[in-house]
Formats: C-alpha cells, structure tokens, sequence
C-alpha cells in the first residue's frame, strides 16, 4: 500500500547569515546530514514525499543576502547568484534583451508561485533531466563556481550532471555562482518546451537554440537538449554539421535529425521514448529556426 | 531540536508565535492562527490553493517554512476585505459567480491581487498567466476570468 505523507519529517533548523558562516557549519557534512535550501520549492516537496532521508539539519540559504544578485556588464558576462529566484533572472532586462533562450526556459518553469521562491541555482542542483533553465545555459556555455570548506572550483555545466537527480556537488559543497559569458555578437536564441498544458508542467522535450550567422552562414550554433537523456545534453554533432554551412532548410534538417539519434529517451508515463525522439527532431529544427528570427 | 520564536506582520497587524522547524507557513496559518483561507490541495505547490502574499509575491504557503515568515509581511484573503466590506476582488468573484465549490478561490484571488498590482488592466492573455498556477477543477475558468477582468474595471483590483 502507498502511504501518502502530508507533514514534514521532523529536522533542525539552521540559517547562517554569511557564505564563511554556512562553509564553516558544512565542514565535515557526509550523507546529508545537513541538507541545504533556497526556495525550497523543490527539497520541501521531496521531504514530505520521503523522496529524500530526512536530514539532521535543514540548512536555509536565504540569510546568505549576498548570494541574490543577477549582473550583466560586457566584459563579465552574466553572473547569477544562487539565490536568485526564477522570476528575478526571468525579468532582468539584460536577460531579456540578451539571452532570450535563458529568459524563456525560466520563465516556463511551473508557476509564478514557484518562480518567486525556487532559483535558477536550484533548478541545476536538483538535476532533473526536465530542468527547464538547463538546455539554454548549455548553449550559453555556462561554468558553476562552487565553494566548500577545501576552496572554490568552476565546473562546466556540461560536467556538473552524473545522472537523474545527481551532480558531482560534494556534500559540503555549494553552487554560489553561474558565470555566462557574453552572448558571442549577431548570437540570437529561443527556447522550446513540449508539454501537454502549456503552464505547470514538466517538459517532455525542451529544446534550447543558440545561433550566430554572419553573410548567411553559421558562425556558431548550440544546441541544448532537455528531458530526452539520464542528463540535459548538448547536441554536439548536430551543432558541427552546421557550422561554416549556409543557412538552408536542408542542413537544418540534418541537424534535426542528427540531434534526434544523438538522444537517448526513455518510456514512461508521460510520452514514449519514440515520440520525444521524433519531437526532438522536430523541435531542433523549429529551434533553429526561432533563433534565426529573434 | 528547538522551537522559533518568529514575528511578523499578518494581515496588516503585528504577530508572534513559537513554530516547530518542520511545521509549514500553511499549516501554522490554519491550525495555530485559525486562518482556514488558505487551503491544502496538493501540499507539493502543483494547485496553488494555498497561495498567500509574502513580501508582496505570491509563494505557495504549503512550500514555505513557519520559521521563514519571520520579519515577513504576510497577507492572507482574510486580510482583504474592510470588515463586512469586501475587496473589488471578492465582490466580482461574487457578481460573476467566478467560483463553484470555493476551495480554489482563497488562492486564485491572491494571485489576482497580484496580477492586477502589477498589470491594473490585463489582457485575457495575461489573466491566464497570472493564474496559471491556481487550479480550479469546477468552472473551467471561464468564470474566473471574467471576474478579474471586472475586477479590473474597477479600478482598485491591485489595492
């Protein structure tokens, strides 16, 4: 029989008002001892679900103030701090006006209730293969500079998932950062998410497209894949048999179809594998395409 | 495993309550301060029926933490309207009949508080999104649609 919980397990409480503060309470945490939080929107549900062991501690990262910020200046790029929220990343002007593909997969994640109190940092530690941020800060070429008590490392997003709900994040480690360099010039985006209802739903597909053309020809091109791997994923070879080619319907559909291959959906009771590696192709194809007109 | 002492403002006035770690906003709100507005759907922040104001957002109350409302403003439906006189929200969901069995309204006025703070003059479009997150299983939304968009011809949807 399933036992269906509605309450919380019972855990402590602690929320340290500086990073040295939380980095000195996580020294020495080892299998979740101390589990710690931002908007919560995630770890809060999974508690009560029993989806995860409760934790002696739950650590809330809100006091870390320093940590909420979204910045963009040319040289830096954008930095976004782990305790921004979805809503704050998705309403940044520069966001918007810049990395379009980034404001559209926040801003199809659930609802504006969630949005306000979940962060784009969360959504990647959570590691969903659906994570709807993901596919576009694949594209974007995004690294993570994570901090614990032993000292600070960048990691590549594309190395920062080992699988469904896992990342390589130690547990005395935290994502303080993610660093995005500047949108490469004439670099256009869109992000695009298949799922049955078109709010509070998980993506069946998400597809993130980032082109830059010059005279007609692609410069560069990236291409993020969400929900159709153990991990989002990059589509490399459908990135390569584009680049240096003139802009045509048919490269863009061998990229498509290069994409679909390269995928590796599974069946459950959302959609089949087969269906999402179709709509991979078909949403690659219309990802490029939206790009190429933003 | 100790419990809090929190203060915050609820409803416009000043609270304090001690709160166990692990007790939720909703929970603390309904069984502690009696507030039944709010409601427990899903208790997972899918349908939205518990959705209160906290810093003038919307958060879904059964996702938040009792111990993270300190020095919060929060506002409940219950602080809406002026005694027997109802918000220019409420009287529309009443006018329009924007509700059936009620156990979404408390939370689909919340967030219709917001979208009209913000967007004093929505379009159907964007009504949809302000309440994307509030499920309602009896009218199809029609009705609500319609009463916040007469709400906002009042004028006074977002005070």
């Amino acid at each position: 029989m399933v036992t269906f919980y509605r309450r919380l397990p019972r855990f402590d409480y602690v929320k340290p008002e500086s990073l040295s503060e939380a980095l000195g309470l996580l020294k020495g945490n080892k299998n979740g001892g101390i589990r710690v939080y931002a908007g919560g929107t995630d770890v809060i549900p999974r508690l009560k679900a029993r989806l995860l062991p409760a934790p002696e501690v739950l650590m809330d990262l809100k006091g870390l103030t320093e940590l909420n910020y979204v910045e963009y200046d040319k040289k830096q790029g954008l930095r976004i701090g782990a305790l921004a929220a979805i809503s704050s990343v998705e309403s940044h002007g520069a966001v918007q006006a810049r990395f379009a593909v980034l404001s559209q997969g926040s801003h199809s994640i659930a609802s504006t209730q969630v949005r306000n109190r979940g962060t784009v940092v969360g959504n990647i530690c959570s590691a969903v293969p659906s994570a709807d941020a993901v596919p576009a800060l694949l594209c974007l070429g995004a690294t993570l500079l994570c901090v614990s008590p032993r000292g600070e490392r960048i990691i590549d997003i594309e190395d920062f998932f080992a699988g469904p709900r896992k990342t390589i994040l130690a547990d005395d480690e935290l994502l303080k950062e993610i660093r995005i360099p500047d949108m490469p010039k004439g670099g256009r985006g869109a992000y695009i998410k298949l799922s049955t209802r078109s709010r509070m739903e998980l993506a069946l597909v998400g597809v993130g497209a980032v082109v830059a053309v010059t005279d007609g020809v692609f410069r560069d091109v990236r291409i993020g894949l969400g929900a159709v791997a153990p991990t989002p994923m990059r589509a490399s070879r459908a990135e390569e048999v584009l680049r240096g080619e003139k802009v045509g319907e048919q490269v863009i559909a061998e990229a498509g179809r290069l994409a679909a291959a390269a995928s590796l959906p599974i069946d459950d009771h959302r959609a089949s594998a087969e269906y999402r590696r179709l709509m991979v192709e078909v949403l690659v194809k219309r990802a490029i395409g939206q790009a190429l007109k933003a | 495993m100790e419990m809090r002492a929190i203060k915050f403002t609820l409803n416009g006035k000043p609270c304090e309550a001690v709160v166990k770690p692990w007790r939720t906003l909703l929970e603390m709100l309904r069984e502690d301060l009696y507030l039944t507005g709010p409601k427990e759907g899903c208790g997972e922040g899918e349908c939205g029926s518990c959705t209160v104001i906290m810093g003038g957002k919307t958060v879904n109350s059964c996702l938040v933490l009792a111990v993270e409302a300190d020095n919060q403003e929060i506002l409940t439906i219950e602080g809406l309207s002026d005694g027997e006189h109802l918000h220019p929200i409420q009287a529309a969901f009443v006018n329009k009949s924007g509700m059936q069995c009620g156990f979404c309204t408390p939370g689909m006025i919340m967030s219709a508080k917001v979208l009209l703070e913000k967007t004093p003059r929505p379009s159907e479009a964007e009504i949809k999104e302000g309440i994307a997150g509030n499920f309602c299983r009896c009218t199809g939304y029609t009705k609500i649609i319609e009463s916040i968009q007469a709400a906002s011809e009042t004028g006074k949807g977002g005070k």
